[in-house]
């Protein structure tokens, strides 16, 4: 489509570009604030970066929040645990329960296949109550197991397993068959690799999924050294009457963006392969 | 190297049956065709014989041991996909591996055998490059060449040859062909294409609607139709179908009231009086004189092919539709008429009912 009207190009950017500050100007303030003092901060800060930089960030990572007892280095690389605990269990878990769904008859399949794809509906929050008491009847509560065993199961990622398997000739099973191996070889052997661009797309957004895990780490952690960066953003503000280290606050929410960022930075070539195109 | 038995077997779908007892024994390094049109069982008895499909009566037997109840591993067999089931993500020679490295064969062995076959089928050049940038008749030479390194007992085609340009087809049939004659393994063939059948068979098997109409060498199938359908799916154009009425004595067929053959051999006496099926291949017809000829075409079309004519015509009162074909050009004029004969040699006749086949007396 061609089309020539000076006065659409310019509202059309016009459009883009206020959407575009909209959603990069916060981002940038809590930068440059990061920069800066907390007395800058909490007078009046110029929207320049400011001179404390370096001295925030190592401050954050090395000594950490005040009142919160663990520093930001060792809540990131919690996030980092369950974060990548949770994509790859999903993973997993999901890619086996396809695996049984599409290639295994057994009684009652599309029962179960229902049921999973009827949890697709239900989100953490609804089933939370229940699933608290479970991990805490088994006693993981503060525990990495507590932080990623309940979110381990995903309806999304098994039926997207799903689709994709199906899509899979029935002739490569058979293949594989004659060729004299097994349903485990067809899974390793054939399935996986198969599935590497549609597994790519998935970790990134399972990742982002993880690393952003909010209510569930909260409920659960009282322990800080098992707190997770979002938590730990929340206890910082928690203060009361006292003045909270925005500085910090600001650096540590800098950091929590990165990893995600850098998840799709590096993964966004498979990501869209992933996402439009099946090997076959 | 083996030979495979079938005897009455059978296979149902939930309570639909598909294959009603079939029996067929093949002999070591024979090439067998099983032929038919869509949805006949054909590509089932197949796979009933490489042991993805379970079989619900009967035996099969790959050199004398029934094997109904093995897995497709353990049968040694190899079989050829209509699309081809390359593992997409392996090179052409992993592809051509992954069968002997599951069998866990030494790795120089396997190189020697891969190189190999690549060798016979001119593969070499490919061998490391994956099934997505080869072209259809390359992808198709890859599928052969599994096949090939693994040197197994007996070789099945699922109508390979389906996916592949008409030219490129040709050039493969004769290929498979020659394979087979330099390898000597066993092999049973699927196919709906009758050229198919015809040249690359030792003998095959016509199916229809899960039955085995007729086991016989190609030859023997296109010249003694077992019954009116295998007469009618083998042959292009395909035969033509007369009813007609056997005179009392046997010695004469008549078609219409005002048509009638005199059978020059023995004719058919147990018939007298019957109502019967009379089949003529188009390429039978022979064109005679006017005053002494058996039959008389109302020409309605005509198509001319260069090596051949093909006419279109009607018979008679009822306008029965005949198609002929004839060796060379001929130009003629629509709505004019044609004499023709028919050696008495080249009729069939099949019972009205059960389309069977009826033998002529000498």
């Amino acid at each position: 489509m061609v089309e020539h009207r000076p006065w659409l190009t310019f509202l059309t950017h016009a459009i883009l570009i206020f959407g575009m500050l909209l959603l990069v100007i916060p981002i940038y303030v809590t930068f440059v604030a990061s920069s800066h003092s907390l007395d800058e901060i909490t007078a009046h800060f110029s929207l320049l970066p400011g001179t404390q930089l370096v001295e925030n960030y190592t401050s954050a990572l090395s000594v950490g929040p005040r009142d919160v007892g663990a520093t930001v280095g060792t809540m990131m690389l919690n996030s980092l645990i369950m974060a990548l605990g949770i994509t790859l269990g999903k993973i997993f878990i999901s890619l086996l329960a396809a695996y049984a769904i599409v290639y295994f008859k057994f009684r009652f399949r599309m029962f179960f296949f229902w049921l999973i794809f009827i949890t697709l509906m239900l989100p953490v929050e609804v089933r939370i109550l229940p699933t608290y008491k479970v991990a805490a009847d088994l006693k993981i509560l503060d525990s990495y197991p507590g932080l990623i065993l309940p979110l381990i199961a995903s309806a999304t990622a098994t039926f997207l397993f799903r689709q994709f398997f199906m899509t899979v000739p029935d002739e490569l099973c058979e293949a594989v068959k004659i060729d004299g191996g097994g349903p485990i070889r067809f899974f390793f052997d054939i399935l996986l690799p198969m599935s590497r661009t549609s597994i790519a797309a998935l970790f990134v957004i399972l990742f982002i999924y993880g690393w952003n895990q909010y209510l569930w780490p909260l409920l659960i952690t009282t322990d800080e050294s098992y707190y997770t960066l979002l938590i730990g953003i929340k206890r910082m503000l928690d203060v009361g009457e006292g003045q909270a280290e925005w500085q910090i606050i600001m650096a540590s929410t800098i950091l929590a963006m990165i990893p995600p960022i850098l998840i799709v930075i590096f993964m966004q070539k498979q990501f869209v392969k992933g996402m439009t195109e099946t090997e076959k | 190297m083996a030979d495979v038995s079938l005897d009455n077997v059978f296979k149902t779908f939930g309570k639909t049956e598909v294959i009603h007892g079939i029996s067929c024994d093949i002999q070591d390094g024979e090439f067998i065709v099983i032929l038919g049109p869509s949805g006949c069982g054909k590509s089932t008895l197949l796979r009933m014989i490489a042991g993805l499909e379970t079989i619900t009566k009967g035996d099969v037997s790959i050199d004398g041991t029934v094997v109904n109840r093995l897995e497709p591993a353990d049968r040694d067999v190899a079989m050829v996909f209509q699309n081809y089931a390359l593992y997409p993500h392996m090179t052409v020679f992993k592809n051509m591996a992954y069968g002997l490295k599951i069998r866990k064969m030494p790795k120089a062995e396997i190189k020697r055998r891969v190189e190999d076959a690549a060798r016979i089928l001119e593969i070499t050049e490919f061998l490391d490059r994956k099934p997505k940038q080869l072209s259809g008749g390359q992808r198709q030479r890859v599928a052969m060449g599994r096949c090939i390194v693994r040197e197994p007992k007996i070789f099945l085609f699922d109508e390979p040859l389906s996916n592949l340009d008409a030219k490129l087809r040709v050039q493969m049939r004769l290929e498979i062909r020659k394979l087979q004659e330099t390898l000597k393994i066993t092999s049973i063939y699927v196919t709906h294409d009758q050229v198919e059948a015809m040249t690359l068979g030792d003998r095959m098997i016509v199916m229809d609607n899960g039955y085995a109409a007729q086991i016989g060498t190609p030859l023997d199938v296109y010249e003694r139709p077992a019954t009116r359908f295998v007469a009618g799916f083998i042959g292009s154009p395909a035969m033509n179908f007369l009813t007609a009425v056997v005179s009392a004595d046997g010695r004469q067929v008549h078609l219409h009231r005002d048509i009638s053959l005199t059978l020059q051999n023995g004719g058919l006496p147990g018939h007298g009086g019957q109502k019967i099926i009379m089949g003529v291949r188009p390429e039978h017809f022979v064109l005679g004189q006017a005053a002494d000829a058996m039959l008389h075409l109302d020409l309605d079309h005509v198509e001319i092919l260069g090596s051949d004519t093909l006419a279109y015509g009607h018979l008679g009162q009822d306008k029965t539709q005949v198609t002929l074909r004839l060796p060379s050009v001929y130009h003629f004029k629509k709505n004019t008429v044609l004499h023709l004969d028919i050696p008495s040699k080249n009729l069939h006749f099949f019972n009205t009912d059960t389309g069977q086949r009826i033998e002529m007396q000498a």
